[in-house]
């Protein structure tokens, strides 16, 4: 937290988007968390992410929950839309956000108390649904807002700041979404800044809700010793399974990689992921893979971080239901109520 | 590449880019701030320990200083460094118990001093508390040199100079006013234990064209102030043409106007970029209808019937490439009619009273051989500071030759060598006040550089010596002194604390920080977060950090000091600290009680 805000500066030189904004301009508030925290560390990912895309900021919405992780909204893109909703209720007002303009970029920021807790049904269903949006929970293994208890991801065995250990099991939130058929998991870490711009970005432009867990460590009540979320643990033991490339639609494929080792995954709107995979018989495209691969690495002690499932063609939201193709904000008053007589002619045909 | 080395005290001076900018090496930011809290005799004191004359400079120093100022990189204008050093000297109280004192017991070494001017009285000013004798020779009637006779009252009233000059007479020192010394011999015939000449440069260039010598009407630009300095010279033809295009040119056409004329052509053989002028005093002309012609060169002076009628001169085509000029050619010539010429081309050092038989080296053109660091000439015991060292600079540079040279001479007078000389040193102490607190004011503020106000031009002829600049008001002063960055207050990394967690490279406003794998020089340029642009301030490289092993890279460059890295580190890897330069003085290398520390520390402890 600080006193002053972040002055703006022009200095000479400075780079500019495709719609010729600075980086700064998808700045949000200045942060309240607490110095070296890991969500603002996400935060900045995202700014850098979404300035690259060149999203103008009237064309996304920021959604979120109850927590630390749940105040991110207010730090990026001041110019988007914004809901801070109820505890664990991000994915519900989501949802009745994207069916009401199914053009907006949609991203909520949840946090491991929000999503696996007070929200895990939601959480669920927001998968189940489908919807189009980049789900992203920033976790630290505790609730850092009332103090540092343990959250429903803190692993069995990591002790808490005073040294109480966990005797619970953890949900995992990745294992998990691709046990209930997320179409996009992904993971990775505050500390890990390339990684996560890129797995971001094609979060942002998979056609689905795309879970993307981030380990973010808690400064305050998390980065000590027994933590297995804290800076230190986190990067003595990840291991990127998958190395993700977003290339936009208009851009081309320039890495050259050995043959076998890679994964290329054409989006629906031209643009494609490509994964450079860490062992062979990983295949990120194959439910049975990807949880074994997990499991896998769960007995080594070692944390899997990168895109790890992915399924471009399951059906979004609105696709399932069948929904118009504009947005609702886009009908006329005459659509929208088009009177008596067409009311009790659909009746009629429902009777 | 390797952790670069911050205990030499040079890296963190070369990023106080004013501090490292000024010859004397003010501790400029330090100064801001004192008059930020109101402050201003501690303001004054902080400048009087590197350059003698605050008051003076404050308003015609040649402010090396802003140029340099890192608030200029950032698109704007740089902090007006020269007027809050006016401000500090405007509204100080007394000083007198503050000024060093002179023991009463002299130390039995008698110095002689030729010239009256910047460079002699700093050697004073720094010898006199050790116990020195210090005898000045000034040719003229008052104390000054320069300072009182080439720089008219209108830009440095006399007061100002008098008061400045008195805290270093008035310590004791001999002055023999309306002495000229005509035979340096002669001098050191009279037993003194060291010589220093301080006499500057002080013969004008001529220009040797046809009719020169044919009329009284043409002037040499020095000489001429001097004349109208003393009173000699009282009114001047209604039409004027200056030659030349420097400092001293643009004091002769304003003089010029103060006199009664009332057309003055300032004339330049090249194009705007080539003029020695400072940019300022171009303005402060260019607002009083002074009209400056370029690519003008003089041919001949017009006479007829034995009186000057005007000059010819050489219209110039100049062909410029990268700042530089590579070919010329004459396009035509033309006529301009004058009453009066003032020759501004330069001045050259003139040493007519010393003999060349007394072991002192002078070259063709009379500049005598000094060595660079001891300002000792060829003669043992015989020293040169300021413009008569080294040719025409300017008052600051003379204060810091006479620093050094003083310390030379008190090495000489207790037979010790003159090349050992201490290294300067650096301190830094943190800042920090709290959880989000500094002792510095550190919000960028965005106001832009505060303006000048001025005599109106219809007051600022009625006479001769009114001072033209106001002085910044209150208002005024208090803005100004927010825009400085504070780049003395430094930001210090410690390495093994660092949990790189990205937060100081995300909330920087100018992206001077990155984290990135370690390389050479010039590939990791290549990585960092921002373009490094050519400013020459130095690069940052930490040791390898202890979870990753990769480096913090920090462009000094573009920092603006702001603290957020500081406020947003877990772990206090970054620190605030400001960083207290020491330069020995002579003061520094007597020996003696001092409460165990050198008067450097004792004169910072304030």
């Amino acid at each position: 937290m600080t006193y002053i805000a972040k002055p703006k500066i022009d200095l000479p030189g400075q780079k500019r988007n495709v719609l010729g904004l600075l980086q700064r301009d998808y700045e949000g508030s200045m942060s309240t968390l607490c110095a070296g925290c890991g969500h603002d560390s996400i935060t900045a990912a995202l700014v850098q992410a979404l300035w690259e895309l060149s999203i103008a900021p009237e064309k996304l919405i920021k959604l979120s929950g109850i927590g630390c992780s749940s105040k991110t909204p207010a730090y990026f893109v001041k110019g988007a839309h914004g809901f801070n909703s109820v505890h664990g209720r991000m994915p519900s007002v989501a949802t009745g956000a994207h069916a009401g303009n199914r053009d907006l970029i949609c991203i909520g920021v949840s946090g491991d108390g929000d999503s696996l807790s007070i929200g895990f049904g939601q959480f669920g269903h927001a998968i189940r649904r489908n919807l189009n949006m980049l789900y992203l929970i920033e976790n630290n293994g505790v609730y850092g807002l009332t103090k540092g208890q343990f959250s429903a991801s803190a692993d069995p065995g990591s002790t808490a700041k005073k040294g109480a250990p966990n005797l619970m099991q953890s949900i995992n939130p990745v294992a998990t979404a691709i046990a209930m058929g997320a179409s996009f998991v992904a993971r990775s870490f505050s500390g890990d800044r390339e990684q996560l711009v890129e797995l971001i970005k094609a979060g942002i432009a998979h056609p689905g809700c795309a879970l993307l867990d981030v380990i973010s460590p808690c400064v305050t009540f998390n980065d000590h010793e027994g933590s297995t979320k804290s800076y230190a643990y986190t990067r003595l033991h990840k291991h990127q399974a998958t190395a993700a490339d977003f290339v936009p639609a208009a851009g081309e494929i320039t890495a050259q990689y050995a043959e076998g080792e890679v994964i290329s995954v054409k989006l629906h709107d031209g643009s494609s992921i490509v994964l450079k995979k860490a062992d062979s018989d990983f295949d990120p495209t194959k439910r049975s893979s990807a949880l074994g691969y997990l499991e896998k690495h769960r007995d080594l002690g070692e944390i899997p971080t990168g895109l790890l499932f992915i399924d471009e063609d399951w059906p979004e939201m609105h696709a399932i239901y069948g929904t118009a193709a504009k947005p609702l904000n886009a009908f006329t008053f005459e659509e929208l109520n088009p009177g008596r007589e067409a009311l009790e002619k659909l009746q009629r045909e429902m009777r | 590449m390797k952790r670069t080395d911050t205990s030499n005290p040079d890296y963190y001076h070369r990023v106080v880019d004013c501090q490292w900018g000024c010859p004397a090496h003010t501790d400029v930011p330090e100064y801001i701030r004192l008059i930020a809290q109101g402050r201003f005799t501690d303001a004054y004191m902080v400048n009087r320990e590197s350059n003698v004359f605050p008051g003076i400079l404050g308003r015609v120093c040649d402010r090396p200083c802003e140029p340099a100022c890192r608030r200029g990189r950032m698109d704007e204008q740089p902090v007006a460094i020269c007027r809050l050093k006016r401000v500090a000297a405007d509204h100080k109280d007394d000083i007198q118990d503050r000024l060093p004192v002179v023991p009463k017991k002299k130390n039995g070494k008698k110095i002689a001093l030729v010239g009256a001017g910047c460079a002699s009285l700093t050697v004073a000013n720094d010898l006199m508390p050790l116990g020195y004798d210090c005898t000045i020779f000034e040719a003229q009637a008052v104390a000054g040199g320069l300072m009182r006779y080439n720089i008219p009252a209108f830009r440095l009233p006399a007061e100002v100079l008098q008061e400045e000059i008195n805290y270093i007479v008035n310590m004791g020192v001999a002055v023999k006013y309306n002495h000229r010394v005509e035979s340096l011999k002669d001098l050191l015939d009279e037993g003194y234990d060291a010589v220093f000449v301080g006499t500057g440069a002080p013969r004008g260039k001529e220009l040797k064209l046809p009719g020169r010598y044919d009329t009284e009407n043409i002037y040499i630009g020095i000489d001429w102030l001097e004349s109208v300095a003393f009173g000699h010279i009282e009114s001047i033809g209604e039409k004027v043409l200056i030659i030349g295009v420097g400092n001293t040119a643009m004091d002769c056409c304003r003089t010029s106007l103060r006199l009664g004329a009332r057309s003055v052509k300032v004339m330049a053989r090249k194009p705007r970029e080539f003029f020695k002028a400072s940019a300022w005093e171009l303005e402060d002309a260019e607002e009083e209808n002074i009209e400056i012609i370029v690519n003008h060169s003089p041919r001949e002076f017009v006479i007829e019937n034995g009186k000057l009628k005007g000059m010819t001169f050489e219209m110039m085509e100049y062909v410029i490439e990268n700042g530089g000029i590579t070919a010329e050619k004459i396009t035509g010539e033309v006529f301009i009619p004058c009453d009066d010429v003032i020759l501004a081309i330069g001045q050259e050092n003139a040493f007519p009273w010393i003999e060349r038989d007394l072991g002192i080296e002078l070259n063709k053109w009379e500049e005598p051989t000094v060595d660079k660091v001891t300002f000792e000439s060829t003669r043992k015991g015989v020293f040169f500071g300021g413009d008569s060292a080294f040719g025409p600079k300017n008052i600051i540079w003379a204060v810091e030759q006479g620093h050094q040279a003083a310390i030379s001479i008190h090495r000489y007078c207790q037979d010790e060598s003159l090349h050992e000389r201490l290294p300067p040193t650096l301190n830094l102490g943190s800042r920090k006040m709290g959880m989000h607190e500094w002792s510095y004011s550190n919000d960028f503020d965005p106001a832009a550089r505060r303006k000048m106000m001025h005599v109106s031009l219809q007051s600022r002829f009625e006479e001769l010596g009114r001072e033209v600049e106001l002085g910044f008001d209150a208002e005024q002063t208090a803005k100004e002194v927010e825009r400085c960055l504070n780049c003395d207050i430094q930001t210090v990394f410690f390495d093994s604390l660092c949990i790189e967690c990205d937060a100081c490279l995300d909330i920087c406003p100018t992206q001077c920080l990155t984290i990135t794998e370690n390389g050479e020089r010039e590939d990791l340029l290549q990585r960092l977060k921002a373009p490094v642009l050519e400013a020459g301030q130095p690069l940052f490289v930490s040791d390898a950090l202890k979870q990753t092993g990769r480096v913090m890279v920090k462009d000094e460059n573009f920092c603006i000091h702001c603290g957020l890295c500081a406020e947003r580190c877990p772990t206090a890897a970054w620190d605030m600290q400001k960083s207290f330069l020491q330069f020995p003085q002579a003061a520094d290398y007597a020996s003696g009680s001092h409460n165990g520390k050198s008067p450097c520390q004792q004169r910072k402890a304030g």
